[in-house]
């Protein structure tokens, strides 16, 4: 299937090649602006800085319907003047309703956010890169990088394969064979580094100094944290236009709650979306939950962690979107919720179990976690859940092979089978 | 004890463009301080109001975070370096 981007409402005429330029950028701490520029930091405070929008006219319910199925359907929510140019189908992930999940969890309804089964790469990794994508090219950026836990590294690799760029990707060394796998088939430079994430992105902010190269998650990191916002406007769009009372969400970096936090209130700011916004919760696994204490303890610093958990995808012990990740948690009226190595591997089982689902181990941890907070009292009977599923099963098969049934093998026999249903009876 | 400190591009300005300093101090703090006594518009940017390290940079000694490490009262040895990191990266 082919789609393309409908014009927005103040283009027409035929797709252009024209670099999709960048939106000005803002500290909101000192309030400096910036002109647009691969930059992801304050020049005076060194605090994240973000795009700056200025719209005159926002589009309907309407106007947004009538526009093809992809990220890129939000465009004035997204940092750039011009239509992309790359990476243009990327996004609406189904929302997929899970009512024997909601039984489990004892809540009215749930939802899962499949970004499981995401164009190219099978993660929400994509929605990021697009943005990344995109501002690279219109900064004449020509080679293209990332610090990753995994995913990442797909995403970018298969854009960079698409768009015809070359890739720089910086991975810890003892990745999982599929995320390994997963990146090298797309034929980028991949270059696995003795020790934890954290080690790995240390040398990405280096690497930025050095190069001019476009690192989606360092220099672009501006432009690329904007992608995560397509969650949110997808969940409310897909709800018909109104919001869940609660989404549970894994955290890493914590950008994701931040940026679901933060397109919500732009949702709701644009008269777009019915209800209260709903609350978010984070979650980690226990042996890497940084930001999940930081918010528990109330601690004025977060205090990093070296980490030690199968969820991979979430091992970052000192998270760059912490102190806005808590804020997002606490304004929403959410929490954060840490869970146990064997309670994410079994939430990866209910999942696939209650609603055909495979993900991830970072799947696995906001399951798990929503049993938890279910458990808890933080869910209520009434509430309406939607679970960002943010990465699929199949790259991290071994999390959960050694706890599931092995399956027999039998001659070709019709009394073999009648033995075996015999003894499921 | 002598330790090379290594700072980003961002920073390099408030070191009359210096990317790498030699000092003398036997913790991550003192040296420090001998970098802001040095380049004393770093200040702000390296250390907050409290005395504490400022929150959007991480400080690496040698490859620990020094928070992991102990600190501002971490030990340094001859030769170990120091880099300086904006925190806001990666994810």
């Amino acid at each position: 299937m082919t789609t393309t981007l409908s014009p927005s409402p103040n283009e027409t005429g035929a797709r252009t090649s024209r670099p999709p330029a960048p939106h000005r950028l803002f500290c909101s701490r000192c309030q400096l602006t910036f002109d647009a520029a691969p930059q992801a930091l304050c020049s005076t405070c060194l605090g994240p800085v973000q795009p700056v929008y200025e719209h005159d006219v926002l589009p309907t319910r309407e106007e947004l319907q009538r526009r093809p199925r992809t990220l890129w359907r939000y465009a004035e929510w997204l940092p750039f003047a011009e239509r992309p140019v790359v990476a243009e189908h990327v996004g609406f992930t189904p929302l997929v309703e899970a009512p024997r999940l909601a039984q489990a969890l004892g809540v009215a309804r749930v939802w899962i956010k499949n970004d499981s089964v995401s164009h190219p790469s099978l993660s929400f990794k994509d929605r990021v890169v697009a943005t990344a994508l995109n501002a690279a090219h219109a900064f004449g950026l020509t080679t293209v990088g990332c610090a990753s836990t995994g995913n990442l590294a797909n995403a970018v690799a298969a854009a960079a394969a698409a768009a015809g760029l070359p890739a720089w990707i910086f991975v810890p060394a003892d990745l999982e064979p599929a995320k390994i796998v997963g990146t090298t088939v797309y034929g980028p430079r991949l270059v696995r580094v003795r020790g934890t994430y954290d080690d790995v992105n240390r040398l990405c902010s280096q690497l930025a100094d050095r190069f001019e190269w476009g690192i989606v998650n360092v220099n672009l990191r501006a432009y690329y944290g904007e992608g995560s916002k397509t969650v949110g406007f997808e969940i409310v769009d897909q709800l018909g236009w109104r919001f869940p009372s609660a989404v549970i969400a894994p955290m890493a970096g914590g950008s994701l709650v931040t940026k679901l936090h933060k397109a919500f209130a732009e949702f709701a700011r644009a008269g777009l979306a019915d209800g209260e916004q709903p609350r978010i919760y984070g979650a980690q696994a226990n042996g890497c939950a940084p930001i999940v204490r930081f918010i528990q303890s109330n601690a004025r610093v977060l205090t990093p962690e070296r980490p030690h958990t199968i969820a991979r995808s979430l091992a970052i012990g000192n998270p760059a979107d912490a102190l806005t990740a808590r804020a997002a948690i606490q304004t929403s009226g959410g929490w954060a919720h840490a869970v146990t190595d064997d309670e994410l591997v079994l939430g990866i089982r209910q999942l696939a179990e209650t609603s055909g689902v495979f993900t991830e181990t970072a799947g696995g941890v906001t399951v798990a976690a929503a049993y938890a907070l279910a458990q808890q009292g933080r869910l209520r009977p009434s509430d309406e859940v939607v679970l960002c599923i943010t990465g699929n099963g199949l790259k991290t098969p071994d999390a959960v092979a050694s706890v599931l049934q092995d399956a027999p093998e039998i001659a070709p026999r019709l009394s073999a089978v009648e033995a075996l249903v015999a003894a499921a009876a | 004890m002598a330790v090379s400190i290594y700072l980003p591009a961002i920073l390099a300005p408030l070191a009359d463009g210096a990317r790498v300093v030699d000092l003398e101090g036997p913790t991550v703090g003192a040296a420090v301080q001998a970098l802001t006594q040095r380049y004393p518009g770093l200040t702000p940017r390296l250390v907050d109001e409290r005395g504490e390290q400022y929150p959007f940079i991480a400080i690496y000694l040698n490859d620990d975070d020094i928070r992991l490490v102990g600190g501002f009262d971490a030990t340094v040895q001859d030769g170990d370096e120091l880099s300086i990191v904006p925190a806001v990266a990666g994810g």
